[in-house]
């Protein structure tokens, strides 16, 4: 015998309808039931014309992020049970612009990511023949808490800079510009600090901490803003005192 | 190249003065603003403190935490009103009130401590 719980999922058709409504489904729940087996549920069972997005199911795509009860969520890894009896209000994710139903638009973020490089860049490729880049574990540290970010944009979602600013680079962008700067084999930090010391860079940030918050994968993206903060305030005081120096 | 903004260097001294002012204003309101004015503690003579303030050392110190937080201040107040109030249209005020104030306030506490030394 499973539980039910009343799911409250936003629908809207931008062409033609004005404004998002609400439609309730009733759905089946056990404790292991995530919020986005009961969208399933909806699809398969309900409603067949809701969309969304949703892959892996494990909190490792990061397509499924969708505003819960008004917070930005994983819903593959947000549970039913924890908002029993619900009911329990799905949304697209805040401060984008939405395509349908629970879809945004996310070619802002996805043009904002190109931006910062976020890959590594070397002046010249080391030949084949001279065998693999090492690296210390120590090393691996410096950066890897960044490199667990899977471009959920729950942080852009949970970010009011960004909802008031979408010129705002943004924190997973700054954090994933970092993720690539610590690291040892990478030389592309100076084309990253073009792009991020501008205003529409880390200055936008005003250390809401938002974004760390609502983080699924703990990389602590305001940490990582504060740390780029310092960098480039450092390196443009440098500038400042040679300005034609190294 | 780096494009040439001043937000690098207010943020330098926004972050600084915000350091200072945790570790400073506290202990410094607590003194002069409760503790001797309440008579908590017996506060020392006003010579003593005058000479204290006339050591060019300690009013270097209090001058800088002065104007540290007065920046720090500023800082917060502009962003402050640029995003709580959403008047970020006002930008060029905004920015010329707050950093003004603080660069009058500085000024100010420049002139005083100059008075006493
Ligand atoms: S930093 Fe965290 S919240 Fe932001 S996109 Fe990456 S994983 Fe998602
Ligand atoms: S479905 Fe892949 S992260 Fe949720």
């Amino acid at each position: 015998m499973s539980d039910h719980i009343t799911l409250q999922i936003a629908r809207y058709r931008p062409e033609q309808e004005s404004e998002p409504t609400f439609n309730e489904y009733e759905v089946p729940y056990t404790k292991e039931s995530a919020v986005l087996d009961g969208l399933n549920y909806v699809k398969d069972r309900l409603d067949g014309t809701l969309v969304y997005r949703w892959s892996c199911r494990m909190g490792i795509c990061g397509s499924c992020g969708m505003s819960v009860n008004g917070e930005p969520k994983l819903t593959c890894a947000t549970f039913l049970a924890d908002y029993a009896p619900g009911p329990v209000r799905v949304e697209p994710l805040r401060n984008f612009p939405i395509i349908r139903d629970l879809i945004v638009d996310i070619g802002d973020f996805m043009r904002k990511l190109v931006r910062v490089k976020p890959w590594i860049v070397r002046e010249v490729d080391k030949p084949l023949s001279e065998g693999e880049y090492r690296q210390t574990p120590e090393q691996l540290d410096e950066y890897k808490q960044f490199s667990m970010c899977i471009n959920c944009m729950l942080c852009y979602s949970a970010c009011p800079i960004y909802g008031l600013d979408p010129k705002f680079i943004g924190p997973a962008a700054i954090a994933l510009a970092q993720r690539y700067n610590l690291d040892n084999r990478d030389e592309g930090a100076g084309d990253r600090m073009e792009v991020l010391s501008e205003y529409d860079g880390i200055w936008g940030c005003t250390f809401v901490g938002e974004c760390t918050k609502v983080c699924p994968k703990h990389v602590d993206p305001a940490g990582a803003i504060q740390r780029y903060k310092l960098t480039a305030a450092l390196e443009s005081m440098k500038s400042f005192f040679a300005p034609r120096g190294a | 190249m780096i494009r040439r903004h001043p937000e690098p260097l207010l943020w330098m001294l926004f972050s600084a003065g915000g350091v200072v002012s945790a570790m400073l204003m506290p202990v410094l309101v607590l003194l002069f603003g409760l503790a001797y004015p309440l008579g908590w503690l017996t506060p020392p003579a006003s010579d003593r403190v005058r000479a204290l303030v006339a050591n060019p050392l300690a009013a270097i110190v209090l001058f800088s935490l002065i104007v540290l937080s007065l920046f720090h201040w500023a800082h917060r107040f502009r962003h402050t009103l640029y995003d709580g109030l959403q008047i970020k249209h006002l930008s060029e005020v905004i920015a010329v009130v707050s950093y003004g104030a603080a660069i009058v306030g500085s000024a100010v506490a420049a002139y005083l401590l100059w008075q006493l030394s």
